[in-house]
């Protein structure tokens, strides 16, 4: 019966529905099935909301990238890119997931995110380097280039974190096994991390050059810049 | 402690209360009342959460959920800079623009690792239950400030372009904390046992790749559903790994735990539920289909995911 709650959420996503409202209907609803009284689904609703704060701490970013943006912080990255031939969306980004993963393996989870990294920085840059080699880029293409420029700091951080021991992940598994009474060792979950975490790094590397050469083919291949010098 | 994470919270309060002002007042757009009354009921739950009784704050986030589900919350007219001041912004200022973005990282990495537990006169610097967020917002005042320096802006400047951040972003800015809302009432109703029950029937105790094979997509999936691999995890390893894997077939748990929490990543690459991964970064690069970030992770993930289940299984039947 709770798994109603479950459909629900499946459903609305599926047709569309804004997704605030499908969760908010799906929260009332599983409270009400698993026999909460209102007051206490309310009440639940304010808790939770309020000890999620944290989640929103993208709104502390906001001022210093308008800022930067409105003098031109995009235009820069971009400007700074299409000097480098070599420079390709792809590769860029790439470049971006390499850091990401090991910057995240060694503890170093806050060096990335979408407000503070990808919106600011990778983005502009990987679009800069598309500009210099096809000229303008059609919006699809734009679109794109972005996905992939925040896919690849979730990738980065996901495949990099558990590798490093005091993560929440690694501490909250060593915590399941000793309540369970099974031995475990914090240290040895992380290097068995390793396997994974280098395939997905080459994985995703692999179908960025395969990104570079989808936008060859839709945008043309002969580089502006081998024109222009 | 000296910076609490209330403190943190009370910045994003102002930040977000001062943006509503604004829309309050933003002619061109057509429901600017509505909108304005979306931020400043947000920003007062972001203020005054740890001091308004849940109850209320509940109330709140429905009115909140009533007016986006209304079609209240609309864009306005944010007085961007026009493409000429920018470039003669950036010519002045070159690559110095990188440095107050840059400074985030830094000064919070500096702060995280090297003030964690620090105390001055027995108080922490940091605020413990916490300290690389508190670290982040000390970095991005920080950050504002050098900000509003190099580019000679105002207070005021910053807070318009946060607006014209913010609300492109939109509702998407609320889902994170509601979605992390939804999994404690789906914990709370038991729809983890639920699902971990289902598995269990279903799962052919002697098959061990048919195990291994029904664990890594049922960590996926469930994670698929609840949005956090962490939630995850407990449910399916005391429902399958403990009894069948562990117990059954002598598996080490460290091979067990590692590569399973990465099979509950690949579903956070593929749910919109995670959406502060998948759907505000959508939101915030102005991408016309939400999930557009999600349908770029897709291969990727069930690549690994498939690897996952492949490497769980090559590791449990050698130890055998």
């Amino acid at each position: 019966m709770v798994l109603i709650g479950v459909a629900l959420i499946i459903i609305g996503f599926a047709i569309r529905l804004n997704p605030l409202v499908v969760v908010t209907v799906s929260g009332l609803v599983t409270g009400l099935i698993a026999g909460l009284p209102i007051v206490d689904i309310i009440t639940q609703f304010g808790e939770a909301f309020t000890t999620n704060r944290y989640m929103s701490i993208l709104l502390v970013t906001l001022p210093v990238i308008g800022l930067l943006e409105r003098s031109g912080l995009q235009n820069q990255a971009g400007h700074l890119v299409s000097k480098i031939k070599a420079a390709t969306a792809g590769r860029i980004i790439t470049i971006y997931l390499l850091f990401r993963e090991i910057g995240a393996a060694l503890g170093l989870l806050s060096i990335g995110g979408h407000p503070q990294t990808v919106r600011p920085l990778l983005a502009p840059m990987a679009e800069g380097a598309a500009k210099a080699k096809y000229g303008e880029i059609p919006e699809k293409e734009r679109d794109e280039i972005r996905a992939h420029a925040a896919a690849a700091d979730n990738i980065g951080l996901f495949f990099g974190e558990d590798i490093f021991v005091a993560v929440g992940a690694i501490l909250l598994m060593k915590g399941f096994f000793d309540q369970n009474g099974i031995e475990s060792d914090p240290i040895s979950m992380a290097l068995w991390g390793i396997p994974t975490a280098v395939f997905a790094l080459i994985v995703h590397s692999i179908r960025l050059r395969l990104f570079d050469k989808k936008l060859d083919r839709t945008l043309g291949s002969t580089t502006k810049k081998d024109v222009i010098r | 402690m000296i910076f609490s994470v209330e403190f943190i919270y009370i910045i994003m309060g102002i930040i977000c209360l001062c943006c509503s002002l604004y829309t309050f007042s933003d002619k061109a757009n057509p429901r600017r009342h509505l909108s304005g009354l979306f931020y400043f009921i947000y920003s007062i739950t972001l203020l005054f959460g740890s001091v308004i009784p849940p109850f209320y704050i509940g109330l709140m986030v429905i009115i909140l959920v009533l007016v986006v589900g209304m079609g209240g919350l609309r864009k306005g007219s944010y007085g961007e800079s026009s493409a000429q001041e920018r470039e003669t912004q950036r010519k002045r200022l070159g690559s110095w623009l990188f440095f107050p973005a840059l400074l985030i990282p830094i000064i919070t990495v500096i702060g995280a690792k090297g003030f964690e537990g620090v105390k001055i006169n027995s108080l922490f610097i940091l605020d413990p239950k916490n300290p690389t967020l508190v670290a982040l917002g000390i970095a991005c005042l920080i950050a504002i400030i050098a900000a509003m320096y190099l580019t000679k802006n105002t207070p005021q400047t910053a807070i318009k372009e946060s607006r014209r951040l913010l609300e492109a972003i939109g509702w998407a800015v609320l889902l994170p904390q509601l979605l992390a809302t939804l999994g404690t009432i789906f914990t709370k109703a038991g729809v983890g046992t639920v699902v971990s029950d289902v598995v269990t029937k279903i799962i052919p105790e002697n098959s061990l790749f048919m195990i291994v094979f029904v664990f890594c997509i049922g960590m996926a999936l469930f994670t698929m559903i609840m949005g956090n691999a962490f939630a995850a995890f407990p449910v399916m390893a005391a429902g399958v790994a403990v009894p069948f894997l562990i117990t059954q077939f002598d598996a080490n748990p460290n091979h067990i735990a590692a590569i399973s929490m990465f099979a509950g990543y690949c579903g956070t690459l593929m749910t919109p539920m995670a959406a502060n991964f998948n759907i505000v970064p959508a939101a915030l690069l102005d991408l016309k289909d939400k999930n557009h970030v999600i349908r770029v992770q897709i291969p990727t993930a069930l690549l690994v995911l498939a690897f996952n289940i492949v490497l769980m299984y090559v590791l449990v039947k050698w130890e055998v």
